[in-house]
């Protein structure tokens, strides 16, 4: 199937325009009308919109470690159902991605799984114990070329740790991309604190632990001219504090996830585990604030933060509970139903915040590129006037935590090439043997 | 009723049913035979996984004085501790036949948990979870009250018109939660004293007002019952407040405060006391003081609790 060209027939792009899209070797050869379908796999898109394949900057894919939870192969999986051609691994595997050799190894079982391009994320500190400097040059020079940098999972709340970190990175264009929890006010903390957390009886995690954490780095990234990238940003004080930070020229961009333009803390009232995730479900007024945050650019980009757990993590009481969700394949949905269906963003912003932006940060010069001639063949074609109960089947990574689950999301994932190759065909994913960049298949 | 997860969910005319009934198995009590055969061949687990011998006792005296059989499990010592989950600890009592569970869990949302998991079928009472609820208290408190102000007359009567006031870790009590829904679904009006540390961020959505002025609370609000929260000394280590002192001399109901309360005013401690810290010991042992009374009375409310969950009680 490797060998195969494809003919995109009639899709419309995120401009509007309607085209055919040749796809040969790994590129795309011709954008037009009329193209010319000889010798070609002839896909119609009548009514599909053809985008620039999906860069997720914030995936856990569990390995090396958790292999209980996702591997690299289900991960990228995932990742393809949801029209993601690229995915950016945190750190926070066992052992942890804080040297050159785990980085390698991860790179490598995504380069063989073939699902998408797996550019792992090195830690800041060793062992994401946030006192010492992990070996940051020496994964930044390996095969992996690793250009982002986080202790995910983690606040890198040492300021004179973070302060160094923004500093050293600067050595090979890389990033800091820090999740943003001030730990002491946060301790034992499992939801928003305001009057719900007060009246369940669950520990509260204060929007301001977020805020003066981004606060603090912001003035740090601007003092050692430095470039910052703040992980989900959740509350609606956050997206005041970086309107600041950008209007005032700091280098600093800023990811949402698509839960947190969604999703509200009120879903907590029942005590479902499969809403904890951290940081946590806010109030609908910051939501309203993080979609308006997106819309006006002060928020670039929409990361998934993917985070699969095995199912008796989330079937349980909410304090044995595992914070997280999964969110590769519901992404696209989420962002359309929150942000596009309401008129806040346009699919060329979808284009921007999903893909454009996200392989910008991440320095995957290989992604997000427009779907011209001479682009590498990266792209997710999408039905928007789809509308489906969102199941079990709509998920293809181990983890079937997913917050959206018998909930009716918009739009459908129809295709997803990866490097010229699908990975996903009418809506499902291709057989990992059919995807691998092992030996080619026998017999054309 | 299926279950009792809360007061919350507690409509006035639930709460004065279940009040009413345990007036009738109070009435037991006084008879030379204190048991009835309501309960006899149900089980009733006693499934707690926080120390707390008052409520485990007091939930088995109300069963057995029903008649069912009691098993106690206790999560120290069992299979609990070594790892066993919440939905292997309900199954494995659903597949030796409980009819009810009682359960106190440090985790806020465990019993709700349990019971909308579909791992038991058995009725599910709360005893306790974490910082969020401990309804049968609530409830043998409103009971408490109730008898104390309308005697033998009490039967049918809400708590219209009393004046409550709760001081105490706010912030951390399961039992000010409970009782702030209840008593005012009631029609009581409350009042919560504490030090703005132990109060909760957004009681603006609470039924109740918020002081912490105890002094100003007593001489101005002159309530009919003053309910005093057990502070935990580790709060002094994650900054509560300063000392034990302090909080004392602050926010204790000492023998000058108790001295001003309004005659025929009541001073209540769900247990067990600090005496000196919290409340002084000339109130605790003061003709004022229902210490006692409660937990009598929370064998009662326990009985009516059980009663309507167990022995096909009706629609509460």
């Amino acid at each position: 199937m490797s060998a195969h060209e494809y003919l995109i027939r009639g899709a419309r792009l995120a401009d509007d325009r309607t085209v055919d899209l040749r796809l040969s070797g790994g590129r795309i050869t011709e954008v037009g009308s009329g193209v010319d379908a000889s010798g070609a796999t002839v896909i119609d898109a009548d009514g599909l919109l053809a985008l620039p394949g999906l860069v997720d900057l914030h995936t856990h894919l569990r390995e090396p470690g958790f292999e209980q939870s996702e591997t690299v192969l289900t991960g990228t999986r995932a990742a393809a159902k949801g029209g993601y051609t690229a995915v950016f691994a945190m750190a926070n595997t066992s052992p942890v991605a804080d040297t050159a050799g785990v980085v390698e190894q991860v790179e490598a079982l995504g380069r063989a799984a073939g699902y998408a391009t797996v550019r792992p994320i090195g830690a800041v500190s060793v062992g994401l114990a946030g006192e010492q400097l992990a070996e940051l040059s020496a994964m930044a020079s390996s095969r992996a070329a690793v250009r982002v940098f986080s202790d995910d999972g983690h606040c890198v709340s040492d300021p004179l740790l973070m302060r160094r970190a923004l500093e050293y990175v600067k050595a090979f264009d890389g990033v800091i991309a820090q999740h943003a929890q001030e730990p002491r006010l946060t301790e034992g903390a499992s939801m928003n604190e305001g009057a719900l957390s007060g009246q369940l009886g669950i520990t509260g995690w204060p929007a301001v632990a977020e805020e003066s954490i981004i606060a603090r780095d912001v003035l740090l990234a601007e003092h050692v001219g430095s470039r910052l990238h703040v992980c989900h940003v959740s509350t609606a004080g956050s997206v005041e504090v970086l309107r600041w930070a950008k209007a005032r020229g700091i280098d600093v961009t800023a990811e949402v996830t698509p839960h947190h333009l969604l999703l509200t803390e009120d879903l907590i009232a029942g005590y479902d585990a499969r809403y904890k995730v951290n940081p946590p479900l806010r109030a609908q007024e910051d939501v309203l604030a993080l979609r308006a945050g997106l819309a006006d650019g002060t928020i670039d980009i929409v990361a998934t933060d993917h985070a699969p757990h095995p199912v008796e993590a989330k079937d349980c009481e909410w304090d044995a509970a595992a914070f997280g969700m999964v969110g590769l394949e519901s992404a696209l949905s989420v962002v359309q139903a929150a942000v596009v269906d309401t008129g806040m963003l346009t699919w060329a912003d979808v284009v921007r915040v999903m893909s454009t932006t996200p392989a910008r940060i991440g320095r995957l010069s290989s992604h997000g590129q427009e779907l011209a001639a001479g682009a590498n063949a990266n792209l997710v074609l999408v039905d928007p006037s789809a509308s489906r109960e969102f199941g079990l089947g709509d998920l293809a990574g181990k983890g079937v935590n997913s917050p959206y689950l018998s909930r009716t999301l918009p739009g459908r994932v129809h295709a997803t090439f990866h490097l010229g190759r699908p990975t996903v065909l009418d809506g499902a994913v291709l057989p990992t043997d059919a995807v691998s960049a092992g030996p080619a298949p026998a017999a054309g | 009723m299926r279950h009792l997860l809360s007061t919350r969910d507690l409509s006035r005319d639930d709460a004065v049913r279940i009040l009413d009934i345990a007036e009738d198995m109070a009435d037991v009590a006084t008879r030379e035979v204190k048991k009835l055969p309501t309960l006899r061949g149900r089980t009733v687990v006693n499934l707690f996984f926080e120390d707390s011998t008052r409520t485990r006792i007091s939930f088995e005296a109300a069963a057995k004085r029903l008649s069912a059989d009691v098993i106690n499990f206790s999560a120290k010592g069992s299979s609990v501790s070594k790892g066993e989950s919440l939905k292997d600890t309900a199954q494995t009592l659903e597949a030796m036949g409980a009819d009810g569970v009682v359960v106190r869990h440090p985790s806020s949302g465990a019993p709700q948990t349990l019971a909308q998991s579909g791992w038991i079928d058995a009725g599910i009472v709360n005893a306790g979870d974490g910082t969020h609820e401990h309804p049968t208290q609530a409830l043998l408190d409103a009971f408490t009250i109730r008898r104390r102000l309308h005697g033998t007359a009490a039967r049918g009567r809400d708590l219209d018109g009393v004046s409550v006031v709760i001081v105490g870790d706010i912030l951390h009590s399961r039992v000010a939660r409970s009782n702030v829904w209840l008593l005012t679904t009631l029609g009581a009006s409350v009042t919560l004293v504490a030090p703005p540390t132990l109060f909760p961020v957004g009681m603006g959505t609470w039924p109740a007002d918020v002081r912490y002025d105890l002094d100003a609370a007593i001489d101005e609000g002159r309530p009919d019952v003053v309910m005093m929260l057990r502070i935990q000394a580790e709060r002094m280590r994650a900054a509560f407040f300063p000392n034990s002192r302090e909080y004392a001399r602050v926010w204790g109901l000492d023998d000058a405060r108790t001295a001003r309360l309004a005659p025929g005013s009541i001073v209540m401690h769900p247990g067990p006391m600090n005496r000196g810290l919290e409340i002084s010991a000339a109130a605790a042992d003061s003709s004022r003081s229902t210490v006692r009374e409660q937990v009598a009375n929370g064998v009662s409310v326990r009985m009516a609790v059980l009663y309507l969950l167990l022995a096909g009680g009706g629609e509460v």
